[in-house]
């Protein structure tokens, strides 16, 4: 049987049927579900392997990227979301699903045991040491650019991504960049990096513009948490899932190879 | 007490773009610029929870800090590294009523985190260091930091309005129109903001005087909106009586035009009709089969006011108004286009006339304003043009494209009885007042004071949720009609579903932004992001349920009597009561003189004027200059700066070529949906008002030519492709811009009978005058084909070392209206004209296409072979080498170089063959002007040989930095 995705639509989201296309390529059951049908129990996060946060501006993106939407996670699913990850079921941020589990503080993680701290949930929004902000050219860009999976990266299911991927970026704010020098050594030493903006060739970007679309620290394009089953990056893999859709014309670098490795690792 | 909090980011980048801006404006004092966020609450809720506010929502951990401010009173500001410079301060907030959603969603986590509710605001404060006089910091406020249409600044701590207002609501006038005589009647329409002239002011008066008694000011109003030019087009139905006259002024022809849409356009879509046009001119968007399945629907509207005043917001609304037309339609909306027109860039700005915005930063604004839009709906931004010229100085064209997908049949428009009218989407309030009449006015320079409350700022994601709801509510057949909100607000919408039914509605029913609208305002306001729906009573549960669950509110104004009355009401209080017999035909129809003088004979060929401009004729330099002209050169700082990704399904993208930088023809999209075949469909344009100026008829052949040939171009069928007409012009009350629209009309009906194909939608935008003097009268056609096969389609950029270039087409010595003519500020000259059997060749092209033998294809437009050829290299990063002396021996153009390098000629395109498919390839253009003039080579160099001699000899590096401005 095709593993359920649950593809989560909140107000303003709006790259849901590609990641649904995406996942459906990939041998996935995508199933696209409004938060409101979580909030009420109409669906169960829990009936899911797979969570699927995709692009768009949820809620316009008004107090920042992501921030709203991260707010209803920690809000309103703060237990189960946590409970799922701790299953060790796959979460998939892409962009401004990426830029809600950063703000939520889920992705990497806030390092303190939550139990044990008696943290009140909500507080790993303010105690993440990561974030995405605003691109350094100072606005939204569309252009495509190639990824490199790091192969330390926690996430073993990356490593079935072979060869690079090639998709577009499309936003505003997805500078990746940390709090202090000690995060990020902690971000790579743990296999916390996932991908990296690289030439075609596959050398690292160096900060380069375009090359490195945005300015991130490292040219960090997506991270993974420190279990490995938490994934988020800034492209979009799933605009990339066949050859025609290739401005260069080649019939490699498919995003598509992150979905399968997703729904391999089911 | 209010509470303020002021969040600022640590390593500030924001505010170096408003140093460059300050020096722009001649303001050379500011060193140092920071961008500080402010949020307002009107209520403090206490320490600890303003505290958690700030921690969890508006201040990001890692980039920023915040504190909150109590007091009310002058601000200290701390800054790192203030030093002996002078700090000066500017805040900025939304005038009230303005959609502020960042305030809004505030508010909503403020409930979400448990916080009392109170209202709430957004500002921003700029914190300037440097030497600068409260006159430099005021201009600064003016002209940069702030848009005094929608906002309102302080020098210093600004106080915020929280959206309340105090004027008191329900009142409702009688306006006495039966004694004016005819100076009152128009003195009356001119305070109201009516742009109802006398005969149609007489004629309400006259239907007043049969009813015994007066209108309301909510029938008067109605009675405006509905007969606006912007509601109903009252100069392209029009009767025209039309002189054409010869060069010498003497009469060429004489006719009365039974309108311009009637006699044209719709005469031209009605003579070609073919069996895949779904629906023509009817509806709020034209239609067309795409497959067995689907329908594609295409409309294109403008927004030149608004965007004049308040370009973000008018250019942000102008997405959201198009986008909800082909809502309008029942159709999921899946791509947009932008065609852009505005003043020279580098304007200086002690020559700004009174009252208008700098041309920069108009397009600053309008760019910005249409990716947000589009962007945030998740809707790819695909194809489109900027065009700069003087012309457009006080008044900017902005026009917005959307293209949709919907299920065949499943789009109903017919109300019945009994129906409910109901609204969906955002709130109603003051904003976007007169925006109908106010688009049917000359701009002057104290418009933007007058009608500022016709401008507007959007809010895309409520937008986007009324696309997801009508189309969930479609795919359950909820509603029997269906219209956007647009022009004239609920008056239009209503009144226009309503017709043939008859309507009573209670305006207090509607949900409003904020307490206190007169009910005119509230049934004329052009609140953004609202539909109305026909919904039988029994579906409206289910309706609700899609609303609550998509996020989107929902209100039952009325029911569609069958009574044949527009009955509205306020509180049950009847406020207006007007017979829609009346209402929809009771305008006069207006009678308008309109002459047009042809241009005199074209001037001899330019040779020596080039020898002027460019000594020894150095064709090199008119090439490079060419390239860098701002219309011709790269627009990727803006197209980057809108996804054209998003969906999935860009085959063919603004960017082609190995760099991904070349220019496209146009665009290729894949709806989602419909991947299990290999059809997809195609959007172009053609606008060219430097013809225009020469001869309006040429415009409109040439338009229409270069929209097809674009199609054509990237793989689009030539005999599956329709188009749109958008006309923005002058005030067609004078006689000599009405001539020139006519013309212009004529063309567009012997163009799409030439081409076969039909106009679906079209919009005129009229009275584009600044202080008395009119815009360029501006044609622009879109296009919408079908492309059978997404892997047949081909881009511009040159693809393989030792290809043959051909150029289809002849060469006619046409440089009127040309960009080498501009360059030289030469304005005669001969236009482009109509090309021989355009179609027969168009679909010889496309054969080629579909058999596989094109490797790349490029269209000639502005700046001809040589432009065209160095964009194919430009595009690939490859040289290629041009024989002329093939065309000599072919073209009209006999011996003369320069119109063969740069006249303009329609039906014109290059093509790249390989040289085992050049056999093939000719055998399919017999009895057709193809001629083999070049070769692709591997080395980066253009070289353009006449007699063994290059005359054009660049590299393809020199090439693309002209071009991309480096």
């Amino acid at each position: 049987m095709k593993p359920a995705i649950l593809i989560l639509h909140a107000s303003g989201v709006n790259r849901d049927a590609e990641a649904a296309r995406a996942c459906e390529l990939a041998g996935g059951a995508p199933e696209i579900v409004h938060i409101n049908q979580l909030r009420c129990g109409e669906r169960k996060l829990t009936d899911y392997p797979m969570l699927l946060l995709p692009g768009g501006f949820s809620y316009g993106d008004a107090l920042g990227a992501g921030v709203r939407l991260a707010l209803d996670l920690q809000v309103y699913f703060h237990d189960q979301l946590h409970d799922f990850i701790d299953r060790g079921r796959l979460v998939l941020g892409i962009c401004n699903g990426f830029q809600a589990l950063v703000k939520a503080g889920v992705l990497p993680g806030v390092r303190a045991d939550r139990s044990a701290t008696g943290l009140r949930a909500i507080e790993e929004m303010a105690l993440r040491r990561v974030t995405l902000t605003e691109n350094a050219g100072g606005h939204f860009e569309c252009r495509w650019v190639h990824l490199a999976v790091n192969r330390r990266a926690k996430a073993a299911f990356l490593r079935d991504i072979e060869d690079l991927i090639f998709c577009p970026v499309a936003h505003g704010e997805g500078n990746f960049q940390v709090k202090d020098a000690e995060m990020l050594a902690e971000i790579e030493q743990e296999g916390l990096v996932a991908f990296r903006y690289v030439d075609a060739e596959g050398r690292p970007a160096n900060g380069v513009y375009p090359l490195n679309p945005n300015g991130s620290v490292a040219d960090i394009a997506g991270i993974c948490n420190r279990r490995g089953n938490v994934v988020g990056l800034m492209p979009h893999p799933e605009d990339h899932v066949l050859p025609i859709q290739n401005p260069l014309g080649g019939a490699g670098r498919l995003g598509l190879a992150l979905f399968q490795a997703m729904v391999a690792a089911l | 007490m209010t509470v303020r909090v002021e969040v600022r980011n640590i390593h500030p980048t924001a505010g170096q773009h408003i140093v460059r801006g300050a020096a722009k404006l001649g303001v050379y004092g500011v060193k140092r610029c920071e961008v500080v966020r402010l949020y307002f609450l009107e209520r403090d809720p206490g320490d600890e929870a303003v505290e958690r506010l700030c921690r969890l929502l508006l201040a990001d951990p890692v980039t920023d800090v915040w504190r909150v401010v109590r007091e009310a009173g002058v601000v200290a500001p701390k800054s790192p590294t203030s030093g002996t410079q002078a700090l000066h301060v500017v805040e900025v907030a939304f005038r009230p009523g303005v959609t502020d959603v960042p305030a809004r969603e505030l508010r909503r986590s403020m409930a979400e985190i448990g916080l009392p509710d109170c209202e709430t605001a957004t500002g921003v404060r700029y914190e300037l260091e440097g030497d600068l006089t409260e006159a430099e910091l005021r201009r600064l406020a003016q002209l940069l930091l702030c848009n005094e249409t929608v906002q309102h600044f302080a020098l210093g701590e600004i106080a915020v309005h929280f959206g309340h207002e105090t004027v008191a609501g329900e009142r409702v006038e009688i306006i006495p129109v039966r004694d004016l005589d005819d100076a009152a009647l128009l003195a009356l329409s001119k305070a109201r903001l009516l742009s109802l002239d006398l005969d149609e002011m007489r004629a309400i008066q006259r239907h007043y005087v049969e009813l015994g008694r007066d209108p309301t000011d909510v029938e008067l109003e109605t009675l405006a909106q509905t007969w606006s030019e912007h509601c109903v087009h009252k100069t392209f139905k029009a009767r025209i009586e039309f002189v054409h006259r010869n060069a010498d002024g003497s009469v060429r022809s004489q006719e009365t035009i039974d309108g311009l849409i009637h006699r044209y356009l719709r005469a031209a879509t009605d003579a070609v009709w073919p069996e895949w046009l779904r629906s023509a001119f009817v509806d709020n968007a034209g239609i067309i089969a795409f497959d067995d399945e689907y329908d594609l629907a295409f409309k294109v509207e403008t927004h030149n006011h608004p965007s004049a005043l308040e370009p973000f917001g008018g250019a942000n609304t102008g997405v959201g108004g198009v986008v909800r037309d082909v809502i309008g339609v029942s159709a999921r909306p899946i791509a947009t286009t932008d065609v852009l027109c505005f003043g020279p860039q580098d304007f200086p700005y002690d020559q700004l006339p009174e009252g208008v915005l700098h041309p920069a930063r108009i397009a600053e604004g309008v760019v910005a304003g249409i990716g947000d839009y589009g962007n945030k709906l998740g809707l790819p931004t695909v194809n489109g043009a900027i065009l700069y010229d003087e012309g457009y100085l006080g008044n900017p064209l902005v026009f917005c494209g959307c293209a949709g997908l919907l299920p065949h049949g499943k789009h109903p428009t017919c109300a019945q009885k009994g129906d409910l009218v109901v609204v969906i989407g955002g709130r109603t309030g003051r904003d976007g007042i007169h925006g109908a009449t106010f688009s049917s006015a000359e701009l002057t320079h104290e418009t933007g004071e007058i009608a500022g409350s016709a401008v507007q700022i959007g809010d895309p994601i409520t937008e986007k949720g009324l696309i997801e709801l009508v189309e969930a509510a479609r795919e359950r057949g909820l509603y029997n009609a269906i219209t956007d909100c647009g022009a004239g607000g609920f008056s239009s919408a209503i009144g226009e579903m309503g017709e043939a039914l008859g309507v009573d509605v209670d305006l207090c029913n509607a949900p409003l932004k904020y307490p206190g609208l007169a009910p005119w305002e509230i049934w004329i306001s052009e609140a953004q992001e609202r539909m109305v729906l026909a919904v039988p009573p029994e579906k409206l549960p289910e309706l609700q349920q899609l609303a609550e669950l998509w996020e989107v509110e929902l209100s039952v104004l009325g029911r569609f009597t069958g009574d044949g009355e527009l009955v509205v009401r306020f509180n049950d209080r009847v406020v207006a009561q007007l017979s829609m017999h009346f209402l929809h035909h009771g305008l006069p129809r207006r009678t308008l003189r309109a002459e047009y003088q042809e241009p005199p004979p074209a001037q001899p060929l330019p040779e020596a004027g080039v020898e002027l401009k460019f000594p020894g004729m150095d064709l090199n330099d008119v090439l490079l200059a060419m390239l860098g002209h701002p219309s011709i050169a790269s627009k990727e700082h803006v197209v980057r700066t809108y996804d054209h990704e998003v969906r999935g399904g860009t085959i063919v993208r603004p960017f082609v070529g190995p760099a991904l930088d070349g220019p496209a023809d146009a665009a290729v999209l894949k709806p989602l949906g419909t991947w299990k075949h290999d059809r997809a469909f195609v959007l172009s344009n053609g606008i060219n008002p430097l013809i225009g100026r020469i001869d309006p008829y040429a415009m409109a052949i040439s338009a229409v030519d270069e929209a097809v040939r674009n199609a054509v171009a990237v793989g689009a069928d030539p005999d599956r492709i329709a188009i749109l007409d958008n006309f923005c012009w002058g005030n067609p009350t004078y006689p000599d811009r009405l001539g020139a629209l006519v013309r212009s009309c004529q063309g567009c009906y012997d163009a799409a009978l030439a081409y076969r194909t039909p106009f679906i939608s079209g919009k005129d935008s009229l009275y584009n005058e600044f202080n008395g003097k009119p815009i360029p009268g501006t044609l622009l056609i879109s296009a919408i084909g079908i492309a059978p096969d997404m892997h047949a389609c081909v881009t511009s950029a040159l693809k393989t070392p030792g290809n043959r270039l051909y150029l289809l087409g002849e060469t006619k010595v046409e440089l009127g209206g040309s960009l080498l003519n501009a360059l030289l500020g030469e304005r005669s000259g001969a236009p482009p004209s109509m090309p021989q059997k355009p179609l027969e060749r168009y679909r010889a092209l496309h054969r080629a296409m579909r058999d596989g033998l094109v490797r790349a294809c490029h269209d000639l437009s502005e700046g001809g072979l040589a432009v065209a050829v160095a964009e194919m290299c430009i595009a690939g990063r490859l040289g290629a080498v041009v024989h002329l002396d093939a065309l000599i021996e072919s073209a009209d153009a006999g011996a003369l170089i320069i119109p063969l390098l740069f006249s303009e000629s329609n039906g014109r395109l290059l093509i790249e063959v390989a040289e085992t498919d050049a056999p093939a390839f000719e055998a399919l253009f017999a009895g057709q002007t193809l001629t083999w003039i070049g070769t692709v080579v591997e080395e980066p160099r253009l070289s353009v040989v006449v007699n063994g001699a290059a005359i054009i000899d660049l590299q393809v590096e020199q090439l693309v930095k002209a071009w991309k401005g480096q």
